[in-house]
């Protein structure tokens, strides 16, 4: 027996060793390739590429690293930036925020980056931002968020709130009725953009009929479902995140809910997450954002094309995507500007500059560092795209801090 | 009315399925006295099994695709039995008598086979799409009934009838009740205990692997889709009692009916917290769960 002992518990320890080895060895992969490209010669500018590779948040994350080394290859292309090519060093944020704090610094501090572009999730960034502050280093996020925020060290090429979801409710009170069902997971997005709506349609004139929160990855939506259904409201507003989103789609159709009795407006889900969720369950509804792959400019055409011609026939563009493209280029054109790649510099000559984006011109605005963006509300059709049925006409002036709404005035800040 | 009726069958519903993921637990953990903390896992291997069929039916037979399910649940129950069977003789044998190795070991076990389907699948979840006649809902005085969840409903009710025509009507299910009941008379009297375990082992993988099967109707699959579930597996198991199979199916159906209609009356959140502190309370008072509380039914 206790040989036997001794023999179950090696064979034990050793599947446990096996299964923690393979989870360090993909976590290294990355600083491997990374320190082999450190090796700089004097026409090159380094900057940094921080994404999750690994982990639950690669499947959104790994885009925006394409997306941002297309522009990259772009722009080295027709010459680099000031005559330097650039070189990214890509690290991997592994789904992890202690470990974007991490490589962050060792991005600002060892690799010396001219600038960083990273992160998806504002667990993320809240974790890199004290590291760029303290470092006095740049990062470039490309996702939309809470807002409630403006780092002296951070540009913000996603959405803000008022570029997002205040538009998107307006356009529901004036098109879809005013009762409201606010559904979202139980974490701070969510909770931020429900007090913010909750102000808004107070208002407005608009009503909040019931508003509920699931925990993360919760998959049974019947309740809920009931609950929408007594409370009979005119549209629902969506800020569920991850895979919530393909059981709470799933359930309302199942429950006999179309978009035509009630519609979903929801500020998460794109073209990537349709073809997840599946196109048959998501038709008709609705979705807030800045950027479609249908959005009409003819910058859009060639990015798309590019980006399938590069990555493959399969793959979609999304506003995140967009987003993290347009903050290379933007970067691009402040160190230009500023005749240096120095961070005080180009800082100080970002602002008012223009971009012609694929989703549109957009413009940086040099006191809060976010930029003006179009927005645009879709329609999902058939094939898995937006139609876009309604948009602001010319792109909307950043206000994190909705300190242009009278109604925003009591919001914790 | 017709909210507190569909409430009902909400609650029954969810019931239905906590009790198809707890009912393989409650014969290896009930049964067998082994925490099976790879027990979600083999939801998961269940339920990646139903992906992998789906997969094939649509590139080889996308005329029969409407079928593919109704394969999918018996292959579902034996790819997860086998692998159950697999783990029982190569680990958990050494474990009997011994519930706190057996946690860690099998817990070890969940982390490879979480490990090993991200490494197959991927690490993003998949979406397994329903056959077409499982779509939609059954309308009833103003009331919807997703054909999914009578589906379900159907397929635990039809589990639980052929688990109880085992246990009650074999040769070998009378032994392994006969092993339950005491093991040292059991095998004196020439019933081969080993091979039992192994037996009751692999009959409880194989149920999680259709209660796996199941969940691709409700939500999208991945390879953590069964640490959701464990937590609330256990708790019916202990709840209805271990080592009673009909405390178990009471205690998942009232689990069901009462996290529905607190969920209904609170939200998500908070009904998780008030049901696990009723649990609490319970277990204080009756801390032999539903076995403990004299119900003719149960006896």
């Amino acid at each position: 027996m206790g040989r036997k002992k001794g023999l179950l518990a090696i064979v034990v320890m050793s599947m446990l060793l096996a299964a923690c080895s393979s989870q360090i060895e993909t976590a290294t992969e990355g600083t491997e390739s990374a320190s082999k490209a450190a090796v700089s010669d004097g026409d090159s500018v380094k900057v940094g590429i921080l994404h999750s590779l690994s982990g639950t948040m690669a499947i959104s994350e790994v885009s925006l690293r394409d997306a941002e080394q297309m522009a990259i290859d772009e722009i080295n292309a027709d010459g680099g930036v000031l005559g330097k090519q650039i070189e990214p060093v890509i690290e991997d944020g592994a789904s992890d925020w202690p470990t974007y704090a991490e490589k962050a610094r060792k991005l600002l501090q060892e690799d010396k980056v001219a600038t960083i572009f990273g992160g998806w999730t504002s667990a993320s960034r809240k974790a890199m931002l004290p590291v760029v502050e303290q470092n006095k280093g740049l990062l470039w996020y490309p996702v939309q968020y809470e807002g409630m925020e403006a780092s002296p060290n951070i540009f913000y090429t996603g959405a803000t709130t008022n570029q997002q979801i205040v538009p998107a409710v307006d356009w529901l009170l004036e098109n879809e009725g005013i009762k409201f069902f606010l559904i979202g997971s139980d974490y701070v997005f969510p909770r931020t953009a429900n007090q913010i709506i909750n102000a808004q349609l107070k208002a407005k004139g608009g009503k909040a009929v019931a508003e509920e929160y699931t925990p993360m990855g919760h998959t049974d939506y019947n309740t809920v479902i009931s609950k929408i259904k007594s409370s009979k409201p005119d549209v629902i507003f969506n800020t569920l995140n991850g895979d919530s989103n393909v059981a709470f789609f799933k359930q309302l159709k199942d429950a006999g809910i179309t978009a035509e009795d009630i519609p979903v407006l929801s500020v998460s889900v794109a073209e990537e997450e349709i073809r997840g969720i599946g196109t048959d369950v998501l038709e008709g509804h609705y979705a807030a954002w800045n950027y479609y792959q249908t959005t009409d400019t003819p910058e859009n055409k060639s990015f798309v094309d590019n980006y399938k011609k590069k990555y493959g026939e399969d793959r979609v563009t999304a506003d995140p995507i967009e987003a993290a493209y347009t903050a290379v280029y933007l970067w691009k054109a402040a160190v230009e500007k500023a005749g240096s790649f120095e961070v005080d510099k180009v800082k100080a000559a970002a602002g008012g500059i223009e971009f012609k984006a694929p989703s549109g011109v957009v413009k940086v605005d040099g006191e809060n560092q976010h930029i003006y963006k179009t927005v645009r509300i879709g329609q999902v059709q058939g094939d898995g795209q937006f139609k876009e049925v309604w948009n602001s006409g010319e792109a909307v002036k950043p206000d994190p801090y909705l300190k242009t709404y009278d109604w925003a005035s009591g919001l914790k800040k | 009315m017709s909210v507190i009726l569909m409430q009902l069958f909400n609650g029954i519903s969810l019931g239905s399925i906590l009790l198809l993921v707890a009912l393989g637990l409650a014969i290896t953990f009930g049964q067998m006295n082994i925490i099976n903390m790879a027990h979600g896992e083999f939801i998961m291997i269940g339920a990646y099994t139903t992906y992998v069929l789906q997969q094939v039916f649509q590139q080889q037979f996308p005329d029969a695709f409407g079928t593919y399910f109704l394969l999918a649940i018996p292959v579902a129950f034996l790819v997860a039995a086998f692998i159950g069977l697999l783990m029982e003789k190569t680990i958990v044998k050494f474990l009997y008598e011994r519930p706190s190795d057996s946690l860690l070991a099998t817990w070890g076990v969940s982390l490879i086979l979480q490990q090993t389907a991200r490494s197959i699948f991927g690490a993003p979840n998949v979406a397994v799409a329903a056959p077409e006649w499982l779509n939609g809902g059954l309308s009833l005085a103003g009331m919807t009934f997703p054909y999914k969840r009578l589906f379900i409903l159907g397929l635990v009710l039809l589990s639980v009838l052929f688990l109880f025509i085992y246990l009650y009507r074999t040769n070998s299910g009378r032994r392994m009740k006969a092993v339950t009941m005491n093991r040292e008379m059991a095998s004196c009297l020439g019933v081969s205990t080993r091979k039992v375990d192994s037996t009751a082992f692999a009959i409880g993988s194989g149920l999680a692997g259709i209660a796996g099967c199941s969940l691709t109707l409700l939500g999208s699959i991945g390879p953590t889709l069964g640490t959701a579930y464990i937590v609330d597996a256990f708790m019916i198991v202990v709840l209805g009692g271990v080592g009673k199979l009909k405390g178990t199916i009471l205690a998942g159906v009232m689990l069901g009916i009462f996290s529905t209609f607190v969920e209904f009356s609170t939200s998500a959140t908070i009904a998780k917290m008030i049901v696990f502190a009723v649990i609490i309370l319970f277990l204080q008072w009756k801390p032999t769960g539903f076995a403990g509380v004299r119900v003719r039914a149960l006896d």
